[in-house]
């Protein structure tokens, strides 16, 4: 199986659960045990799309207890005989390979996944930016020689790439330090804000610079924050820029 | 039932709160990072090869970049 996988290097590997949660697109072969129309097939894809249950398969990274996902396409792209080319773009998590037994069982004659290339995962996709081994020791080589930072920049981007999916805050330079310590974000900290926030959806906190301060969990929606004066609109989860990063700016307590 | 947006698919505008500088003493725009720094906090956006587990593909890309820790985000199997 082949296609998109974001690697995450050092100090990025703190973006992972970002990219975990921002979906997939794939590129699924799919080979069937029987005879089975082209209209029943882009019938069925259609069927498992939305809402899911699907128990993951034996040899699997969880618990294998029914859970549910998210389906948000199965596009039919092209039959030959029992071979289905379909694209699908799920919720992370989704076992393709399960996907295609159980439409299998749904047509009837059984199925199988045959060929899978991942095409996109978050906001990462083959179309851009994408990379081979070979390239990156190929490009690592010349950057050790020639140590041109352009020659980095091929194959490896920042991190608040992964980001890009996720609704965003802009802070203060003065309320950086605090949620690098683990500070929860209050409201005179916030510049500026994306829509389609809501209480308890992830949030990225970054700087004026673009530079990601931590992910959050928002307590309060886009319009809310920005009627806010005081108080928390964000507890933070994890924080992905070091301590002292920025000068701190607050008071401490007397001991 | 609606088809549910896929998150890749979601439109986002950036409303402005309120306005401030940033003190270009600290810090750095992300594609400014000094080549180090740069590194750690990188990502690679991998065309896996077929055959090898992802979590080896990761472990060679530490290997080639000679670096103490990568992960990867979402496991592709072999």
């Amino acid at each position: 199986m082949t296609g998109v996988l974001p690697i995450t290097l050092e100090e990025s590997r703190k973006v992972v659960q970002a990219l975990l949660y921002s979906g997939k697109e794939y590129i699924c072969l799919m080979k069937l045990h029987g005879k089975a129309t082209e209209e029943r097939v882009k019938e069925v894809l259609k069927e498992f799309e939305n809402t899911i249950y699907q128990r993951p398969p034996l040899r699997a990274s969880v618990k294998r207890r029914l859970r549910t996902r998210k389906i948000y396409y199965n596009e039919f792209l092209e039959m030959d005989g029992r071979n289905v080319l379909f694209k699908v773009g799920c919720e992370g998590g989704t076992y393709i390979r399960k996907l295609c037994f159980d439409i299998g069982e749904v047509l009837g004659c059984g199925a199988h996944m045959q060929e899978l290339r991942r095409t996109r995962a978050g906001p990462f996709t083959e179309n851009e930016g994408i990379v081979t081994l070979h390239e990156v020791a190929y490009w690592f080589m010349e950057w050790q020689e020639k140590k041109n930072e352009e020659i980095l920049k091929r194959f490896i981007q920042p991190m608040e790439n992964s980001l890009k999916l996720i609704p965003k805050i802009h802070v203060r330079d003065s309320a950086v330090d605090a949620i690098c310590h683990g500070a929860s974000l209050t409201a005179p900290g916030v510049l500026s804000l994306e829509t389609g926030i809501e209480a308890s959806s992830m949030v990225a906190i970054l700087t004026l610079k673009g530079e990601a301060v931590a992910l959050a969990k928002a307590l309060a929606s886009t319009k809310e924050i920005l009627r806010m004066n005081h108080g928390i609109v964000a507890k933070t989860e994890r924080v992905l820029m070091p301590r002292g990063t920025y000068p701190k700016c607050w008071k401490s307590g007397e001991i | 039932m609606p088809r549910s947006t896929p998150p890749w698919e979601v439109e986002r505008k950036t409303i402005a709160k309120t306005e401030d500088e940033t003190d270009p003493k600290y810090g750095h725009k992300p594609e400014e990072r000094p080549a180090e720094e740069y590194v750690r906090y990188g990502v690679i956006n991998l065309d896996k090869p077929a055959g090898p587990t992802s979590h080896e593909v990761a472990a060679w890309v530490k290997r080639i970049l000679n670096i103490k820790q990568v992960g990867h985000g979402g496991t592709l199997e072999a």
